[in-house]
């Protein structure tokens, strides 16, 4: 028997998409939120939640990038050109969060100029990852080897409205993650928010996930053909009950709870797009083994990541757990 | 007037880009391994003015990191958005070395850079070191990786092309150690270590000239001093051996960087002149007989090729080549300079109490950088007309591009990365204009991160975190 690389490889792909968008989500949505705080004290302790382990987490972004180019350079090559826009505006956005967490502190007079910086960027950055999901959803229309579509294709009702679910999203696994990291105001605040977050989300998802059915028809036939959609059925079911054990968190007060259960959201999220999706990864035509690369190179690189992805894991959850604990509110910026 | 091709605007935005970022890792390699350095004396010896220099560098560290953080993934996005033929043909064989780059050398940087930069406190000594290490190590590693898929586009070995086009290994060993990889990985790594040498060196004379009893600022400029002694002279050789790399694999690259049009035996060194492609002859060129055979082929009578040699549109862009080349070499050899003046002030006991020597690497801090542009403008530009050198050209490699959407995409970058960098290099020369103080503060997002009941002893004596020597409480 031999291996499956290319499935392999797909797994691993979206594993690394769906740690970048549990791990920059929550540390996004806290530069989301970051307008709603009052005072300078409480976006301070904000930021310091976050900066010691978000350059990691965007590191995922690059190996979801880095990944494509080297185990389904034909979808990359497709898929790029087709979001040409919203990643640029993505990676522009970017470049205004990740460099206020440093510049922030090194003036006072322009301190302002990166709070908006990264609020904006966050929100832009954000708004972008969710219109490039909302167009992929939508499918990319390919001719020969190569992006077959127009420049504004990206561009729909659906693809802005996915924007949008997508911001409110990261701003549920910001505000979550900020109960578990803060105490006093900024904590008690973050609960309200969560709130509103929390039941945007659950709301949206809902509308992306019919919106989506009625896209294509293939999408409705994965869901709704029988025996199948027996086994598929058990992902809205979870959906309701992870929501429900969010605002049962939310309700008691308990500060890990909602954040793990916002992450279970995105996962079920994930898993019900994977549904939709397979055996395609530029839906409406090319599957995961017409975009893979041949066996030897994917072979190559599963030899170290057989390795070096547990090493990883294994050194950000210690990064995780040097910096875990509150960050203090009193304790200001000196 | 023509609008220009929307692959000339890709080529502007990828040179814009990829220029902009080369300048942060250039920095961060050398400084990383700079800061391992520091802590390991610090950690050996016990000296507060290791640690004190380590936290005066390790917060322009961290913005240079940072910057090259968001600047470099730009750089892994933009294979695809502009181009995608590129990146079909060619990922099976690239992707796996970024893949490993990213694997390897960015998540262990990331991984252990809050660590090193927020948690001194947190972990104690050992693992502190141990983070710094981690990042340096990192560093290096992505150098190994990038410069390995940078010089298999310039020199591509172990390859075979399949049905579809696509390059495809066949000899993985040969991918990465293709003939051009071992001497760009040298040069680049040493030209990194410079130029972070230069700059330190810069910053330590400069406070010197202020105050030249600051330990600190003596430590930096000695240290910087001794790489220049050291280093430059082998980075010449090793640029030497590049070179001579390059004449066999690339020998059109070479010819446009001599300024040699016409082919011919025992051929002169052009030292200054102006290439010109059109006339296809260097024009008010000030030669040295022969001596262009003796440095190429080390015989007085050797043939050189000239340009004329290659069909004209295999030529590369002379011009441009002659000069950066040109620009490279006389600062490597102005760094030579200044380490030996040094080295003979160093002998005489007055390194620190020299005004001009000290002026002068002042005047030098920047010159690694330029250099490091000059010598990637050479060796990327005499690397065109080709993405795969000999193979794949670059007029082929492009996405289906349409020219607005790219050059607005060139205009906002040219806009947010002047203002956003222009502004980083703003704050970077403000903090290298502070004074290194003795019991210099950690970095300022340290303290609010600390939580109750996590605080090791240590920190709550600060006088006791300069001696390493004691046991742990």
């Amino acid at each position: 028997m031999t291996l499956d690389f290319a499935l392999i490889w797909a797994g691993l792909i979206a594993f690394a998409v769906l740690a970048y968008v549990i791990l920059d989500g929550f540390d996004l949505g806290v530069g989301i939120l970051f307008p709603l705080m009052r005072g300078e004290a409480h976006r301070d302790t904000a930021m310091n939640s976050v900066a010691p382990i978000w350059d990691g987490n965007e590191t995922w972004l690059v190996l979801g990038g880095g990944g494509l180019f080297a185990v389904f350079p034909l979808a990359y090559a497709i898929v790029m050109p087709a979001l040409y826009m919203p990643i640029t505006i993505m990676l522009i956005a970017l470049i205004f969060r990740g460099v206020a967490f440093e510049y922030r502190w090194k003036t006072v007079r322009a301190k302002w100029v990166w709070d908006i910086s990264f609020a904006l960027g966050s929100l832009t950055a954000t708004f972008a990852q969710g219109i490039a999901l909302g167009a992929l959803i939508q499918g990319i229309p390919v001719v020969g080897r190569a992006y077959g579509g127009g420049w504004w294709d990206w561009l729909t009702p659906f693809s802005l409205f996915t924007g949008i679910s997508l911001v409110v999203g990261y701003a549920l696994l910001g505000s979550t993650w900020l109960i578990m990291k803060t105490e006093g105001r900024v904590q008690r605040q973050a609960y309200r928010i969560a709130w509103f977050t929390g039941m945007g989300t659950i709301g949206l998802i809902g509308i992306v996930s019919l919106w989506t059915l009625f896209l294509n028809p293939v999408f409705m036939e994965r869901w709704f053909s029988m025996p199948r959609m027996l086994f598929v059925a058990i992902v809205p079911i979870l959906v309701l009950a992870t929501a429900a054990s969010l605002f049962f968190g939310l309700n008691d007060r308990r500060t890990f709870r909602p954040f793990l259960s916002a992450i279970g959201l995105f996962v079920l999220c994930f898993a019900g797009l994977g549904i939709s999706f397979y055996p395609f990864i530029v839906p409406p035509s090319v599957t995961i083994w017409q975009a893979a690369a041949p066996d030897n190179s994917l072979a190559f690189l599963l030899v170290g990541a057989s390795v070096l992805l547990p090493l990883i894991l294994c050194y950000t959850g210690y990064s995780y757990w040097v910096f875990r604990g509150k960050v203090s509110e009193d304790e200001g910026y000196h | 007037m023509d609008l220009p091709l929307a692959i000339d605007l890709a080529r502007a935005q990828f040179a814009f880009t990829v220029s902009f970022h080369i300048v942060f890792p250039a920095f961060s390699i050398g400084l990383a391994s700079y800061l391992a350095v520091l802590e390991g004396l610090w950690l050996y010896t016990g000296r507060a003015v290791y640690l004190d220099t380590f936290r005066y560098w390790v917060k322009i560290f961290a913005v240079v990191f940072g910057m090259g953080v968001v600047s470099g993934i730009v750089m892994s996005y933009q294979f695809g958005t502009n181009w995608s033929v590129f990146s079909d043909k060619t990922g099976p064989v690239l992707g796996p070395l970024l893949g490993y780059e990213v694997l390897s050398a960015f998540f262990l940087e990331a991984g252990f850079l809050g660590v090193m930069l927020f948690g001194m406190q947190r972990v104690g000594r050992k693992l502190h070191y141990f983070a710094t290490l981690m990042v340096a190590v990192g560093t290096l590693f992505s150098a190994f990786w990038i410069l390995s898929a940078n010089s298999w586009m310039q020199t591509p070995a172990g390859y075979s092309i399949n049905a579809v086009g696509q390059f495809v290994a066949d000899d993985w060993w040969a991918v990465i150690f293709n003939p051009s990889f071992p001497y760009r990985l040298v040069h680049m790594v040493l030209a990194a270590y410079l130029t972070t040498g230069f700059l330190v060196g810069a910053v330590g004379a400069w406070h010197l000239l202020r105050d030249k009893t600051n330990a600190r600022a003596r430590l930096m400029f000695s240290m910087a001093m001794l790489m220049a002694t050291v280093v430059a002279p082998i980075q010449i050789v090793a640029g030497d051996m590049h070179g001579l790399n390059t004449l066999e694999h690339q020998p059109a690259k070479i010819a446009a960087m001599e300024g040699h049009f016409d082919t011919h035996a025992g051929a002169p060194l052009i030292l200054f002149g102006l290439p010109d492609m059109d006339a296809a002859e260097t024009r008010y060129a000030i030669e040295i007989p022969k001596l262009g055979s003796l440095i190429l082929t080390h015989s007085l009578d050797g043939t050189v090729r000239g340009l004329k040699d290659w069909p004209r549109e295999d030529w590369p862009n002379a011009p441009i080549l002659f000069w950066t080349f040109r620009i490279m070499v006389g600062i490597g050899f102005a760094m030579v300079g200044l380490g030996l003046w040094s080295l003979w002030l160093r002998f005489r006991g007055r390194l620190y109490d020299a005004p001009l020597l000290l002026r002068a690497a002042v005047g030098m801090g920047p010159s690694g950088f330029v250099a490091v542009l000059a010598g990637w403008v050479t060796t990327e530009m005499g690397r065109q007309p080709y993405t795969v050198y000999g193979l794949l050209r670059t007029a082929d490699s492009a996405s289906p591009l349409d020219a607005p959407a790219v050059a607005t995409s060139l205009a906002i970058f040219a806009i947010v990365y002047f203002a956003v960098f222009g502004a980083g290099v703003f704050y970077l020369l403000r903090l290298m204009g502070k004074t290194p103080e003795a019991g210099e503060a950690d970095m300022p997002t340290g303290g609010p991160i600390r939580s109750a009941g996590t605080t090791p002893a240590l920190s709550l004596h600060p006088d006791r975190r300069a001696h390493p020597g004691k046991a742990q409480s």
